[in-house]
């Protein structure tokens, strides 16, 4: 069974992921900023992290960026997931080293996709 | 807004008189959703006044936007990759070396619908430009609704439908973003594909085509009409051309035009050395 992390300051929205991500058959792992995100990979790393954008305490960005500079055996894959739907935003995603951009709102079909292209699915 | 089944009869028949769609009865619940932005659009404000004027035939254009309203348009960008590997891997490099003298290689997406499908293949050939180098690539794209045309030819897709199917690089790569969350197809793109109006219960379009996606078009066909549609299929087809249906859907029991192409299952290729007549009972 693959892990995902769903981080996202939104509790609908993580209810939303949890369950679609639950129907594709992935152990789900939630957190509600950055930090609490770093903090969850320390313990257990997911196969692929599901990432808000703009979230208190610490941003999806900054989150990404950190997360790429720690020398772990394997990164996770990670997907943005945000209202952020614009050229300029999923380039600076992408650059930071995001490996797939979801737009919100999006659905079952969409992020079951964006799984597979990424490998996980 | 209740659809009496004698409206929905009268639905129905229109729109299997126009496209050879059945409506079958676990279809017929999705008319109201279906017709009710081009009832808005159009004041018309009941199914009886819509059925009024689509029988008293006074406003022509009425019939066709609603036929449009009722087809299912579903599709996305490279939907069942399978298939598409099917082709890419299966029917083009065999097609690249049995037409090396002539260089040129036609596709027909036969229910195209809002344009994903074509689109598709025309970035699977620029993704591989090299390989394509000095060869002419000619994908012509019907459907019977004129909306979808439209929509095609235009190349402007929702936020929810660019992200179906592709990856965000291919995303990045061949769409730009607009006002409205809409992003519009590159042109070079665009000019990869001919879009036109086309009924596959009429005669084919002109040209002899050396693959055929005909896929998720079939399904709510009468087995006549597919039976018809399939023969249509094999006169636009070049000798030794490929058919690509939809994932559950299969010419079996519809004659020989085609057969499965043994080396890659899930293609079909045409059947044009017919087989004399057997003069005894041999074949
Ligand atoms: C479900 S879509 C499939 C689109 C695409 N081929 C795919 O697989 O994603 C079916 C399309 O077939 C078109 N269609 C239905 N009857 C047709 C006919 N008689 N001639 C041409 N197109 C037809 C519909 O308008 C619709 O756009």
């Amino acid at each position: 069974m693959k892990s995902c992390l769903v981080v996202d300051d939104s509790k609908v929205i993580r209810k939303v992921a949890r369950h679609i991500l639950e129907t594709l058959n992935f152990s789900v792992d939630e957190a509600e900023d950055g930090r609490q995100a770093l903090s969850r990979i320390e313990t257990k790393m997911p196969d692929v992290v599901l990432l808000d954008w703009n979230m208190p305490v610490m941003s999806g960005m900054e989150f990404l960026r950190t997360l790429r500079q720690q020398d772990f055996d394997v990164q996770p894959k990670v997907v943005f997931c945000t209202t952020e739907n614009d050229a300029a935003h999923i380039r600076a995603a992408i650059e930071a080293g995001a490996d797939e951009y979801v737009m919100k709102p999006f659905d079952r079909e969409t992020l079951e996709s964006k799984l597979q292209i990424v490998g996980v699915a | 807004m209740e659809v009496s089944d004698v409206s929905s009869r009268i639905l129905a028949g229109l729109l299997e008189t126009r496209t050879g769609q059945q409506l079958t009865m676990s279809r017929r619940w999705r008319i109201e959703t279906a017709l009710g932005g081009l009832m808005r659009d159009r004041g018309i404000t009941s199914m009886d006044q819509l059925i009024t004027a689509l029988v008293a035939g006074r406003e022509p254009w009425l019939a066709g936007e609603v036929v449009d309203a009722l087809l299912n348009n579903e599709t996305f960008f490279f939907r069942d990759r399978a298939a598409f590997d099917l082709v890419l891997k299966g029917a083009l490099p065999r097609l690249q070396r049995s037409r090396e003298a002539e260089k040129k290689i036609s596709i027909w997406c036969a229910g195209c619908s809002t344009g994903q499908e074509a689109y598709s293949l025309a970035m699977s050939f620029l993704d591989e430009r090299v390989r394509w180098q000095g060869w002419k690539i000619d994908i012509l794209a019907t459907d019977v609704s004129r909306t979808a045309i439209e929509r095609a030819r235009e190349g402007v897709y929702s936020q929810l439908e660019v992200q179906r199917g592709l990856s965000v690089l291919q995303m990045m790569r061949w769409f730009t973003d607009e006002e409205g969350q809409q992003w519009r197809i590159s042109k070079q793109l665009r000019d990869m594909v001919r879009f036109d109006v086309h009924n596959l219960t009429e005669a084919p379009p002109k040209g002899r085509f050396d693959v055929i996606l005909c896929r998720n078009v079939l399904l709510y066909f009468s087995e006549a009409t597919r039976t018809a549609v399939f023969q249509r299929l094999a006169e636009a087809s070049a000798p030794d051309g490929y058919l690509m249906l939809g994932a559950g859907e299969t010419i079996i029991g519809h004659g020989s035009d085609f057969v499965i192409d043994p080396d890659n299952r899930g293609l079909y290729i045409r059947n044009a050395v017919q087989q004399p007549a057997p003069l005894s009972g041999l074949a």
